[in-house]
């Protein structure tokens, strides 16, 4: 057998989903005795067999891999609970394995799976959808790009309709069908600062069961998720829709003067009262930093 | 202190690894400590506190990377933007030496984020050196390969962990990152004899030590740094330094972190053995 082959027999033993008792499961998925495939690459020993052998890598691959996703989304955790996040962990982690070197990544996927799989999500699925987004949204904004700032003073005197302004690449933009930020930042407060430190075997931590969510009415809000440039923490603030509007149109490239009228058309701001609603948001956002000049690889992130 | 090519010609002596619960007592009390070194992984990011704690860090401290997934082992080539962001990163901390893990993890682009065991065979000692060759030009620093616990053996596997060890090292010309708890732990797990391993390696490439704490369970032990080192493996240690000589030693705490200061008090109890005046007793 060649490293190769050798690797993905591995791979393919280590990342096969546990039993309910965490154990390493008894067939693999063509119905093969695991005992058996274990037995063909990996040697006993006189107190372990080749299956035991195997499986100590089999349980910590999960064990990892769960802790961490959890660590990333305590909300949806929150909402859904224990049982129900512990099943979607599985199951998105077992259809979406880790493709990045950094488990900073491993929640890159969830929003869009959440989506594709609500028979995860229990019975409040758009609440627990919006969490799932919020939270991978403060991961970008946690540790995203951030550009030179444009000061306020830059502004000075009204930006001319022309002028295409560009955000920070670490603002992250989102419409939600219900106010998660209140819960998020009530979740985050019970939790525990755990942070991955090496790839030492970590033995899976049974966490305390989080605080019983409070029922969250519908009420549809818009989000901007960016970090202070002052102490670099990740802040939420609430946006009016008009206000979301146009910081979506100013991202996707648009003019000051373009960008302002699509959010004008399908905003509910007076046209009358419009001028210097625009003024004090620009002042605001330029305030707080979330205008720049963009660097060389400057991309808009998507959110 | 042996400074020699795969250090950098450093002569570092005693370190701590920095972990984020420790963040504000190193910046605010500013600890006599040596060197710190970090995880290369959390600080391959755009931007945020990491990076900004890193730079205030980078100051006033000296600062090797330690790398947990560059997989020198795996079939596969490197990932680009890791190398990318690896190189980024390099440039930033001026680390006099790097080192990261003789192991595999990742397969057809897939990653298990684990410190999987190599099987000991020519083919994969030549695929792994030139590896780690490709890796260290690319990057333009001095690198050093780390030996990992391990709880499997297998069927293929053609020479010891420590012949393995040796000729990957030779091969592709790189330094030691000796681990004397990983040593320990797989010497418990696959029943072999510690002090054969120590003495088989070619000392003169030892760039750096680890030393750790591990968990004990009835059949194995897991290698968890979330305890203080034991009585067997400073053993382990008086006898690496008396073969490689005084070395750049770093305390490996990760899980269940107590406070800097017993970290730092647990790291520091390595200065028995380094200055002689241990070595005798421990022996």
């Amino acid at each position: 057998m060649n490293l190769q082959n050798l690797q993905r027999k591995m791979a393919r033993a280590v990342m096969l989903p546990l039993t309910a008792g965490e154990g390493m499961r008894p067939k693999a998925p063509g119905g093969r005795s695991m005992r058996a495939v274990a037995a063909e690459f990996i040697k006993p020993n006189d107190r372990l067999t080749s299956f035991q052998r195997l499986e100590i890598y089999n349980r910590q691959y999960w064990f990892r891999i769960l802790s961490a996703l959890a660590e990333d989304f305590p909300g949806l955790r929150a909402v859904l609970g224990e049982r129900r996040f512990d099943a979607l962990s599985k199951a998105y982690l077992t259809e979406c394995p880790s493709r990045s070197f950094t488990l900073r990544n491993l929640g890159s996927r969830l929003p869009a799976w959440v989506r594709a799989h609500p028979g995860y999500l229990g019975p409040r699925k758009r609440l627990a959808m919006d969490m799932a987004r919020l939270e991978w949204a403060h991961v970008e904004a946690f540790d995203g790009k951030a550009e030179p700032a444009l000061r306020p003073e830059a502004l000075k005197g009204g930006p001319s309709a022309g002028l295409r302004l560009h955000l920070q690449p670490h603002l992250q933009l989102l419409d939600l069908a219900y106010p998660v930020d209140d819960l998020a930042i009530a979740v985050n407060q019970n939790e525990e600062g755990l942070h991955i430190v090496s790839n030492a075997v970590a033995e899976r931590r049974r966490r305390a069961r989080g605080k019983k969510v409070i029922p969250l009415r519908r009420q549809p809000i818009f989000l901007a998720v960016h970090r202070s440039p002052e102490d670099n923490t990740v802040y939420y603030r609430r946006l009016e829709r008009p206000e979301f509007l146009l910081l979506l149109a100013l991202r996707d490239g648009k003019s000051l003067g373009a960008a302002a009228a699509a959010a004008l058309r399908q905003g509910s701001i007076p046209r009358q009262r419009y001028a210097s609603a625009v003024h004090e948001w620009f002042y605001n956002w330029a305030a707080l930093g979330w205008f720049c000049i963009p660097g060389k690889n400057h991309s808009p992130s998507q959110s | 202190m042996p400074a020699n090519q795969f250090n950098g010609f450093t002569d570092y002596g005693i370190g701590i690894g920095l972990r984020t619960p420790h963040y504000q007592h190193i910046l605010s009390r500013k600890p006599v400590v040596d060197w710190f070194e970090i995880i290369s992984e959390n600080y391959m990011i755009d931007g945020g506190r990491p990076l900004h704690v890193l730079d205030q860090i980078l100051e006033q401290y000296r600062v090797v990377q330690h790398g947990v997934s560059m997989y020198f082992g795996s079939a596969e080539k490197p990932n680009r933007e890791h190398l990318r962001r690896l190189k980024a990163l390099v440039k930033r901390t001026k680390t006099p030496w790097l080192t990261d893990h003789l192991c595999w993890g990742s397969v057809d682009g897939r990653y298990t984020h684990d410190l999987l065991p190599m099987p000991y065979t020519f083919e994969a000692a030549r695929l792994t050196a030139k590896k780690i060759r490709d890796v260290r030009d690319f990057l333009e620093v001095p690198m050093a390969v780390e030996n990992v616990s391990s709880y499997a053996e297998f069927h293929v596997s053609e020479m010891t962990e420590w012949q393995f060890l040796t000729e990957v090292v030779e091969a592709a010309d790189c330094g030691i990152l000796l681990d004397v708890n990983n040593i320990y732990v797989s010497s418990q797990n696959h029943n072999f004899d510690p002090f054969a391993y120590l003495d088989g390696v070619p000392a003169e490439r030892v760039a750096q030590i680890h030393i750790a704490g591990h968990s004990k369970y009835e059949k194995y032990i897991l290698d968890t740094h979330d305890h203080p080192v034991i009585d067997p493996v400073w053993k382990l240690y008086a006898r690496a330094i008396e073969l490689a000589g005084p070395t750049a030693t770093l305390l490996e705490w990760d899980d269940s972190i107590p406070t800097f200061q017993e970290v730092h008090d647990e790291a520091l109890k390595a200065n028995r053995f380094l200055h002689g005046k241990a070595l005798s007793k421990a022996v």
